[in-house]
Parts: C-alpha cells; sequence; structure tokens
C-alpha cells in the first residue's frame, strides 16, 4: 500500500529526515515510536503534504501512485488520513458543512455523485456513533470550544466518514483520559478491515493495550533505526531508549 | 480649481430650478446650506475624520444631474423583478433621486404610516416634516451633509405613529439609471415614534454602466421605547462613488439595529452618528464590506453616550481582496453622567493579498467613572493552519478558503433579525466571494 524510500526532508532549510525506508502492506498496522525530536510529526506531515516541510530526496508510492506529486486534498481522496496531533478550531464553519464539502469533494473526485442532504445526514449519525460523539458538537464549528478529548474523537469521527485506506494517527493518545481512550482506539478498531492499513505514532504502550500494531519501528533522528514485532513496543515501555542508543554506538 | 467650484456655480445658476421641484420644507434650509458648504469646502485629507477617503478628487468629475426631474422612462418591473424569497415587504422604487410613484406595494400600511415621497410628504405634512427635516443633519459641520441639503429634491421618507407596529418590512430600491456619467443626491427621512416599531431595508443597484456620484443624507429619529431596524445594502459597480451621512436620535429605552453591508461596490464612505440621548436606549452597529480590485470602502462612526444606562455594539468586518482598501474609524463618546453605559466596539479584517489595504482607528473618550467599555481591532490573513486541516479532509484550497472567508463574514450575516433576508445574505456572500457577482446584475438580492 505506502512504500517509502529513503526519504529526505527539511523544514526552514533543516533536515530532519535523513533517509526513511519504510513498507506498510494492506491491512498492516503499524507503530512509530522514538524520543522527542526523532521526526516522528515530521513524517506524518511530509505524508500528507503539508506546504512548511520540503522534501529534498527519495520517493513515496502509494497504492501505484507518485504520493509526493499530489497535492493534499488529492492524497486525501487517494484515501490518505492523518488524525492531527493538535486538531485545528475552525469558528465560524459547522461541523456539517464542514464534512459535508469533504466528503462530497471526495465523491466527486471518484466520479460520483454527491450525497443528498438526507443521506448525508443519515451518514453523520452513523458514523458519530462510532466514537460516540454527542449530537450537540456535531452541529457546532469545527472543534471550537472542544475538549481535548472531544477533538480526539472528533479526529476518528472524521476518520469514520472518510473512510480511508491509509490512516496516520500522531499522538492520538495524547490528552486523553482512559475513558476516552478506550473509546477513541475501540473507534480506530471498529473501522479498521483486512483492506485498510494503519501508522500509529506514539510514545506510549498504553494505545497499543487497545490498537495491536503487527511491526513496531524506531524513529531516531530521522531514520528508522529498529523494526520489529509488538514486542519491541513493551520493550520500550520497561527499558526507554538508551539501550538502543547504545546499540548505535552512542553512550 | 478645487472640485467644490463646480458645485457652487451649479447651485448659484440652478438654484431657482431645484427650488420649483421640491417642497418648501426642503427648500429652506438650503441658503444655509449653501452658505456653510462655500465656508467649509470639501475636507482634505488632512481632516481626520476624513483621512482615508479623497473627497475633493471624488467630486471633482463633471456629472449631470436631473434638477428638472425630467421622467427617465424605465419600466421598472422590467429592469428586474425584486423579490427576497419568502420575505414578502412594502416595496418601493427609488429611481436616482426620484420617488417613483409607478411603483407601490399592492398590501396596505396601518393607519397613519406614512411611506413614499419625502417631497410629497413634507408638502402635505409640513409641520410634522420640518420638526425633523435637517436637524439631526447639521449642515455647518460636514461638506457632504451641506451639499446633499443644497441639491436634494426628494428623497424617501417612513414616518410611523406613536403605538404602531409595522409587521411587514418596508423595503425601498435604490436605482441608478443613467445614459451620461450621473450625480443624484437622496435625501431620507426616518421618524419612528414612542412605542413604535418598524424595519427598513435599503439596497442601492447600478444598472447603467456609466459612473455615478451618490450623495444621501438619512435622518433617523427613533422616539421612547421604540424599535428600528435598518438593513442597507451596497450592490453596485466599479465607477459607483457613494457618499452615505446617516444620522440617528434614540430617546429612552429605544432599540436600534444598523446594519451596512458593502457587497459590491466602487468608492464607498459611509459615516455613521448616533446619539443616545435617553435612558436604556441600545444600538447595534454591523457592517460587512467585502472588497476587491481597486475597490474602496471607508466607515465612520460615531456614539454620543449622553445619559446613563445606554448600551452600544459595534461589528464591522471586512474582507479585502487584489488592490482593495478598508476604512474604519470608530469613536466613542461617553459623556459626564453617562453612567452604567456599556460599550462594545469591535473590527476584524482580512487582507487577502499584500496589496490590499486596511486602516483601522477606535477611539474611546470617556467622562464617567461607572462605564464599562472595550475595543479591539484585527488585521490579518486566513488562519493557514485551518486551510490545511481542512485540504488534508480532501476540500480544495479554493474552497477551504471560500468557507473561512464566509465564516469571517457571517458573523455580522447572523446579526440579521429577518430570516429571510438573512438566508438570502449568506447565498449573496456566497455568490460574491466565488465570483459570480462580479458587476452588479441589477437587484442581485432578486437573482
Amino acid at each position: 500500500m505506502l512504500e517509502i524510500k529513503d526519504l529526505h526532508a527539511t523544514i526552514n532549510g533543516k533536515e530532519i529526515l535523513k533517509g526513511i525506508n519504510l513498507t506498510v502492506k494492506t491491512g498492516e498496522v503499524h507503530a512509530i515510536m522514538g524520543p522527542n525530536g526523532s521526526g516522528k510529526s515530521t513524517l506524518s506531515n511530509v505524508l500528507v503534504g503539508h506546504p512548511a516541510y520540503e522534501v529534498t530526496k527519495g520517493s513515496v508510492t502509494f497504492n501505484g501512485k507518485d504520493l509526493l506529486a499530489l497535492s493534499p486534498e488529492d492524497r486525501s481522496h487517494e484515501g490518505l488520513f492523518l488524525s492531527f496531533q493538535y486538531p485545528v478550531e475552525i469558528p465560524g464553519v459547522s461541523m456539517v458543512n464542514f464534512m459535508r464539502t469533504a466528503v462530497n469533494e471526495k465523491r466527486k473526485y471518484l466520479g460520483l455523485e454527491p450525497l443528498s442532504a438526507s443521506e448525508f445526514l443519515k451518514l453523520m449519525r452513523e458514523k458519530r456513533a462510532v466514537v460516540e460523539l454527542d449530537n450537540k458538537l456535531a452541529n457546532r464549528s469545527v472543534n471550537e470550544g472542544f475538549s481535548g478529548g472531544e477533538k480526539k474523537r472528533n479526529e476518528i469521527f472524521q476518520m469514520a466518514m472518510l473512510e480511508p485506506k491509509l490512516s496516520i494517527l500522531d499522538e492520538t493518545d495524547s490528552g486523553l483520559d482512559i475513558d476516552a481512550l478506550r473509546i477513541v482506539a475501540e473507534g480506530v478498531n471498529k473501522l479498521k478491515t483486512p483492506e485498510t492499513s494503519c501508522i500509529v505514532i506514539t510514545h506510549y504502550q498504553r494505545l497499543l493495550d487497545y490498537i495491536k500494531p503487527d511491526i513496531v519501528h524506531v524513529l531516531y533522528k530521522g531514520r528508522i533505526v529498529k523494526t520489529a514485532g509488538p514486542e519491541l513496543a513493551l520493550e520500550l515501555e520497561e527499558r526507554g531508549y538508551d539501550w538502543i542508543k547504545a546499540e548505535l554506538g552512542e553512550q | 480649481m478645487k472640485a467644490e467650484q463646480q458645485y457652487i456655480d451649479l447651485y448659484r445658476q440652478c438654484e431657482g430650478m431645484i427650488a420649483a421641484h421640491s417642497s418648501e420644507v426642503m427648500n429652506t434650509p438650503r441658503a444655509q446650506a449653501f452658505a456653510d458648504f462655500q465656508r467649509l469646502g470639501f475636507p482634505n485629507r488632512k481632516v481626520e475624520k476624513y483621512k482615508y477617503t479623497d473627497v475633493d478628487e471624488l467630486f471633482a468629475p463633471d456629472y449631470g444631474l436631473n434638477l428638472n426631474r425630467l421622467d427617465i422612462p424605465v419600466d421598472t418591473s422590467e429592469v428586474f423583478k425584486c423579490d427576497v424569497p419568502n420575505l414578502s415587504t412594502s416595496l418601493y422604487v427609488m429611481l436616482n433621486d426620484c420617488f417613483d410613484a409607478h411603483e407601490q406595494p399592492k398590501a396596505s400600511l396601518p393607519e397613519g404610516v406614512w411611506a413614499g415621497s419625502l417631497k410629497e410628504f413634507s408638502t402635505l405634512r409640513p409641520e410634522l416634516a420640518a420638526r425633523h427635516y435637517g436637524r439631526l443633519a447639521d449642515t455647518s459641520k460636514d461638506a457632504v451633509t451641506a451639499l446633499n441639503t443644497m441639491l436634494a429634491q426628494d428623497g424617501f421618507v417612513l414616518y410611523v405613529p406613536k403605538g404602531i407596529v409595522v409587521e411587514r418590512p418596508i423595503q425601498v430600491i435604490n436605482l441608478l439609471r443613467s445614459s451620461v456619467d450621473f450625480m443624484l443626491n437622496r435625501r431620507v427621512l426616518v421618524i419612528v415614534e414612542d412605542g413604535a416599531q418598524a424595519r427598513l431595508l435599503a439596497c442601492d443597484h447600478a444598472i447603467d454602466r456609466v459612473k455615478f456620484l451618490v450623495t444621501q443624507v438619512i435622518e433617523v429619529f427613533v422616539g421612547e421605547n421604540a424599535t428600528f431596524d435598518f438593513y442597507e445594502l451596497e450592490e453596485t459597480h466599479n465607477n459607483t462613488v457613494r457618499f452615505s451621512n446617516l444620522y440617528v436620535h434614540q430617546k429612552a429605552g429605544s432599540n436600534v439595529l444598523l446594519n451596512g453591508m458593502t457587497l459590491h461596490n466602487g468608492q464607498t464612505r459611509n459615516t455613521t452618528e448616533v446619539v443616545l440621548d435617553g435612558r436604556g436606549a441600545e444600538i447595534k452597529m454591523l457592517g460587512m464590506a467585502i472588497g476587491d480590485k481597486q475597490q474602496h470602502v471607508d466607515n465612520n462612526t460615531f456614539i454620543d453616550h449622553r445619559t446613563s444606562d445606554c448600551t452600544s455594539t459595534e461589528l464591522y468586518k471586512y474582507v479585502l481582496d487584489d488592490s482593495a482598501v478598508g476604512a474604519f474609524a470608530g469613536k466613542v463618546l461617553v459623556r459626564e453622567g453617562a453612567q452604567h453605559t456599556s460599550s462594545q466596539q469591535t473590527n476584524r479584517n482580512l487582507c487577502l493579498t499584500r496589496e490590499a489595504r486596511m486602516y483601522t482607528q477606535p477611539q474611546l473618550e470617556i467622562y464617567a467613572d461607572d462605564v464599562k467599555c472595550g475595543h479591539g481591532a484585527t488585521v490579518g490573513q486566513l488562519d493557514e493552519n485551518a486551510l490545511f486541516y481542512m485540504r488534508q479532509r480532501g476540500i480544495s484550497e479554493k474552497e477551504a478558503r471560500l468557507l473561512l472567508m464566509f465564516a469571517f463574514v457571517n458573523e455580522v450575516v447572523d446579526e440579521i433579525r429577518l430570516d429571510a433576508l438573512r438566508d438570502r445574505l449568506h447565498l449573496l456572500v456566497e455568490k460574491r466571494f466565488r465570483g459570480e457577482l462580479n458587476k452588479c446584475q441589477g437587484c442581485a438580492i432578486c437573482k
């Protein structure tokens, strides 16, 4: 599904990603862990085409397409979704209007007719249930005045609406209490199918207790320095990152 | 030669003609207005109040006038059909500065209510008209007001006697029609007596593609515990120059909403002066301007809190694209003794290009010690983070920008207290931002 080869990227001239290689197959869940400042959020931002980052070298193929050649909106239409670490508040733009525009632009891209108002509202109702998002929130402006937990739930709600092929969850667990974490994680699991893949970026094992990864990577100083099965996440939780740094010859 | 000379010459030559086609009440203040105009001259940009609009330059071109009140043959029903869906109004038409008597609303007004030609009203009810006409619009202080008072021959009047509630909104369509560059001087008088209620919607539409210069003076008297809503919508073209001076006087317990929306224009200067002259009077002033190309919108407001327990709220929002220029200057004066005044002024602006310019100047002058007053002004760009967030969800950059711009001005549109008009304006604003209103197509409120 996703193939990243020797990816280098900079922000304001500073190189953050220094040759990432990563392959995500259909149906897989990958976890990316790593100490602060290792480039985890940069990787997710580069994949969705944030204009502040510049790709200086390498390639990314997404379902056979050259991802880096696509605009952010077309990447979304192709099935790429980012659950933002810090979802943006957009005062004055209603959730309904925002989602209807997003859903219908995707349908247009896929050559489908736009949804009628009643079809759309029915879809909203169905998908709201996935993350137990209150109707009141759905009627408000996008993320405006939402609590931290509500914002993250709203991200997963949007994911449910857009049915992406590959979802990147960027520290979706940060700022969540145990109950909110469970609801968000269960939402992600309900949306998981054998045809969809997921990249979970996190510092902690606790999210991975709910969303079971197939493969765990450690990102450090802009490179993937270790890849293993789910047991790696547990080991990191227990031992921290120093032993990995030691393996790399740093002390 | 300064621009005022041609108007001085014009008045000297045509004084008799102007008076012959107007009313006694409107003729009475002309001589004083003429003297004031000669003394004042047009303000230059060193005059604080007119810092952002070059009055002299805008009045300099040579425009034709219709002082002889020749009938311009036009079938207004053919020019356009004006009805906001689901909004039934009592509809009147002003053709340039002439009241169009052919167009009268079908439904009758409540007993005693008068809407129509100011010239006719001031001829039939001279005492009532004289008690109000020119009483707020002080010709000794403002050259545009003086000029309008010198030259205006007719206009629109709305009179609502004590205690009468006019349920159906009154709508005036100001049509600008001419085959040559044209100047018109329109006068409006609104009297809403104690306990009365009325709503007025005025739309300016430029039909022909010549240059128009419009001066307008509006005087509004709102009695004790009366309610008055006034919506003004400008939808003209890039060759239209508009100077509008609105004077409002409110008595105790009155409630007024003013909403001035500049949807499409050329060069616009709106001056609004409100006097809160009785306990518990409340004013809400809203303004919205959408400008692009070389358009210019200058709103200058003054609120005079003369007595205690009055409330004023101002919210003005501008979206400026291309090389458009916007200005907002808002002064609030809280006089000695005007305790428990509550006043909030807000001006927020979006400049979409590096060339767009916004000048904003809040001004509070407070001489009472137990008041709650605040002001805020911002000039900024669209939120890049919000734009990217929307694009990640598959919304194109163009559409995302539009959604953010609607959201920005909708705060003003949402304050419209007529549901059908509010819905219509949401649509018009959207069309405007989509570039589908890049010229006036007659009455956009209808199409």
